[in-house]
């Protein structure tokens, strides 16, 4: 038991390091075995986490609309989407004639990268990050931009109009609602002076920052999941995809594989969007204490990190489903008046509350 | 990018030519809609019409005078009760046959009921245009109920085909009236719910209010008819107007509205469903007694002359004229069909407006395809 609760992640990793030690002696070449062997089991952790969130998107939809959902395959239908991502791998992959190939090949693969790539500063449990970059939250909103990038490229090379229109419309609303994104970051940075995601976390230890910063750390929790809903191309705010005006937006032309790599990088960015949420505002992989109660923190740390960290993600990745199921879409118009009128002069305004806060130290 | 430069992508003008249709997620069915853009702005719309045509018209002055109803049962496919019932009056005009009142307050109240399951499924489809999934669903379940009473009664549940010159086919299924009640107990229950989902929603009313407004003068100078029309303030319900079938028995409202915008439309809709609702509770306890059908000769033949009858389906007027010239099949069948007219006013409404107002003005419009076409 007592092993059991003081588990950590380290341990495992210096593990397999003595191992690989052991085994290579040239330490550049263990150094670039260890990066692969990382690389390809964070790949296979994404996957895998895929297909679970494409469950739960289903099994959520189901939910809200009075149906059952998958529950043929496997076991309460928990393997459709697998059966589901064999079909996709076993259809042709078609390139419209007149698209410019080499971009229409490439478009989902840069897609996929620029989501996975957010992935490096993330703490997924206590002593459990991949590499805590000093400027951690920086490079996440630099990363989580480039998709756009593969979105245009999508759209641009598909040479079909309703890509080329839904392209268009992706690439006015991600740069728009990177804005409010950015400053709804910077108030946590403000208040607990680091850019490093670790520290963030760490700095929560007595209480998290949607209790500690009081109502303006809760604005800017609630702008940073609009906007990163808007963001990551979701409903209310798909108007990329929009099914009902542009067919399939961006992806119009897509099949098969490179259909489903769109897929893999919307739900791989739904979960980053709701990891980086749950660490920036909902402590990360650090328990729910309160300052000053020992025996209740005491308690709470009983409860694994990495169950903490998981839960809070989940549940924000429960809210953005339901969004999806619940509103109808905005008209694209409206999606930048929300921004530029309501969402930006809001942030702004609330960056400066929330520095005022953190000068003269009223939270907690 | 060779493609870019050629006519037909890029107008002179810098216009974005795109053709909407006929195979899209939002036109119900196979309209084809060229619209002319600038950026997102929609410059001009031209709907193409044909692909589903079936020349019922034509096929229908080779069939009998009782059999041409059935084909009708396929031009508003969620109205087939109702253009059955106009084929049958028009046909009874004719023989100046009386239609016993069993029948006739049948007919009222299955008309009633294919009202509110296409209202229901006009609501379910409106909610999917706009991009919610699940009222679709929500609409679909209370739909599925009067499906099945249709089924029972008539043995179809889409095209039932149960009107005929002098009444109705069978009479009523001895659970007709139970299970119509209980139905109506439910959805009056679940207008609330469809309320808190899409009508107070805020980026609905964004979506709706101010969009594709249509005013008085331009409905009645394009024929518009139906909740269309009613939005936009002109009354129009045949079934006030020039009461058939049982609705002279009745007390409903005719819902007028004055905003003209696919808000307006939204809301004659949701009003309707209410009212007939409200239709139905009052004949269902009081179907009289009686024959369900009046017997017709074998063969049918209409003395020589025009006839005319129009009804109010749940999209607008359907007018049948038929031209007899004795024989036991028609010389000449024209239907008004009112998603023609309805149409024929959607690129007023949408210039000017985006892509996205395109979609929610076809919705609010209900377009069948089908019922366009024939």
């Amino acid at each position: 038991m007592r092993i059991l609760l003081t588990y950590s992640f380290s341990s495992f990793a210096n593990y397999i390091h003595h191992l690989l030690a052991e085994l290579i002696t040239n330490p550049m070449l263990l150094h670039v075995t260890e990066m692969v062997i990382l690389g390809v089991s964070l790949i296979a952790f994404l996957v895998v986490l895929c297909f679970f969130l494409g469950y739960m998107e289903r099994k959520v939809a189901a939910f809200m609309e009075i149906r059952l959902g998958p529950n043929r395959v496997g076991p309460k239908g928990s393997m459709q989407i697998v059966a589901d991502t064999l079909k996709l791998l076993l259809k042709e992959g078609l390139t419209p004639d007149s698209a410019d190939k080499f971009l229409f090949n490439l478009a989902p693969v840069i897609m996929v990268i620029a989501s996975m790539m957010v992935i490096a500063p993330i703490a997924f449990a206590k002593d459990f990050q991949l590499y805590d970059i000093n400027i951690g939250v920086l490079y996440v909103s630099a990363v989580s931009s480039l998709g756009v990038i593969g979105i245009l490229m999508a759209g641009w090379s598909s040479n079909n109009k309703y890509s080329l229109l839904g392209a268009m419309r992706s690439g006015a609303q991600i740069v728009s609602y990177e804005l409010s994104v950015g400053l709804s970051l910077i108030s946590i940075v403000v208040l607990s002076g680091s850019l490093s995601l670790g520290d963030i976390v760490r700095s929560q230890e007595n209480g998290w920052w949607i209790i500690k910063g009081h109502i303006p750390v809760m604005i800017s929790f609630v702008i940073f999941v609009i906007a990163s809903t808007a963001e990551i191309n979701r409903a209310p705010f798909d108007m990329a995809e929009a099914e009902q005006e542009l067919t399939g937006g961006f992806h119009t032309e897509y099949a098969g594989m490179k259909f489903a790599m769109f897929l893999l990088s919307e739900y791989i960015n739904l979960f980053m969007v709701s990891a980086i949420a749950a660490t920036l505002f909902l402590g990360g992989w650090m328990p729910f204490h309160i300052g000053g109660l020992d025996g209740f923190n005491h308690i709470m740390d009983f409860i694994p990190s990495s169950v903490w960290f998981f839960s809070k993600t989940f549940l924000i990745i429960f809210i953005i489903m339901q969004f999806r199921w619940t509103f109808p879409r905005l008209r694209v118009d409206q999606l930048l008046t929300l921004e530029w009128k309501y969402l930006l002069p809001i942030s702004m305004i609330n960056v400066i509350l929330v520095t005022i806060m953190a000068i003269m130290g009223w939270h907690f | 990018m060779r493609g870019l430069i050629e006519d037909d992508y890029v107008t002179e003008e810098g216009e974005f030519v795109i053709n909407i249709g006929p195979q899209h997620p939002s036109t119900h069915g196979v309209l084809h809609l060229k619209v002319w853009l600038d950026g997102e702005t929609v410059k001009k719309v031209q709907p193409h019409l044909g692909f589903i045509h079936r020349s019922i018209e034509k096929m229908s002055e080779s069939l009998s005078y009782r059999n041409f109803i059935f084909a009708t049962s396929r031009m508003d496919y969620l109205a087939a009760h109702i253009n059955n019932e106009a084929c049958a009056l028009t046909v009874e005009k004719g023989l100046q046959l009386e239609v016993p009142d069993r029948a006739k307050y049948i007919r009222t109240i299955l008309a009633e009921l294919t009202r509110l399951q296409s209202h229901l499924l006009w609501w379910g489809c409106t909610g999917l245009d706009l991009g919610a999934v699940t009222p679709f669903f929500y609409a679909f379940r209370e739909r599925e109920f009067i499906m099945e009473i249709m089924e029972e009664t008539c043995g179809a549940r889409l095209t039932q085909n149960f009107m005929v010159p002098g009444g109705v086919m069978y009479d009523i299924h001895p659970n007709f009236q139970k299970r119509t009640k209980e139905v109506l107990t439910q959805i009056k229950g679940k207008f609330q719910e469809y309320d808190d989902i899409m009508t107070g929603n805020v980026i609905f009313e964004n979506r709706t209010k101010g969009v594709g407004f249509l005013s008085k003068e331009d409905a009645i100078s394009y024929g518009v008819t139906g909740p269309t029309a009613r939005a936009s303030g002109v009354s129009c319900d045949i079934r006030k107007l020039i009461p058939y079938s049982a609705y002279n028995q009745v007390q409903f409202d005719e819902i007028l509205g004055t905003g003209g915008d696919c808000y307006a439309r939204y809301m004659i809709r949701m009003h309707e469903m209410k009212q007939s609702v409200s239709i139905i509770e009052q004949l269902i306890d009081n179907i009289p007694e009686g024959d369900f059908q009046t017997k017709t000769k074998n063969v049918i033949k209409l003395p020589k002359g025009e006839f005319y009858q129009r009804v109010e389906t749940p999209r607008g007027e359907l007018g049948v004229f038929i031209v007899s010239d004795g024989a036991a099949s028609p010389y000449r069948i024209k239907y008004r069909s009112p998603g023609f007219s309805n149409l024929s006013a959607l690129p007023l409404m949408a210039k000017g407006g985006k892509i996205g107002d395109l979609v929610a003005i076809m919705s609010t419009i209900d377009l069948v395809i089908p019922d366009i076409d024939r």
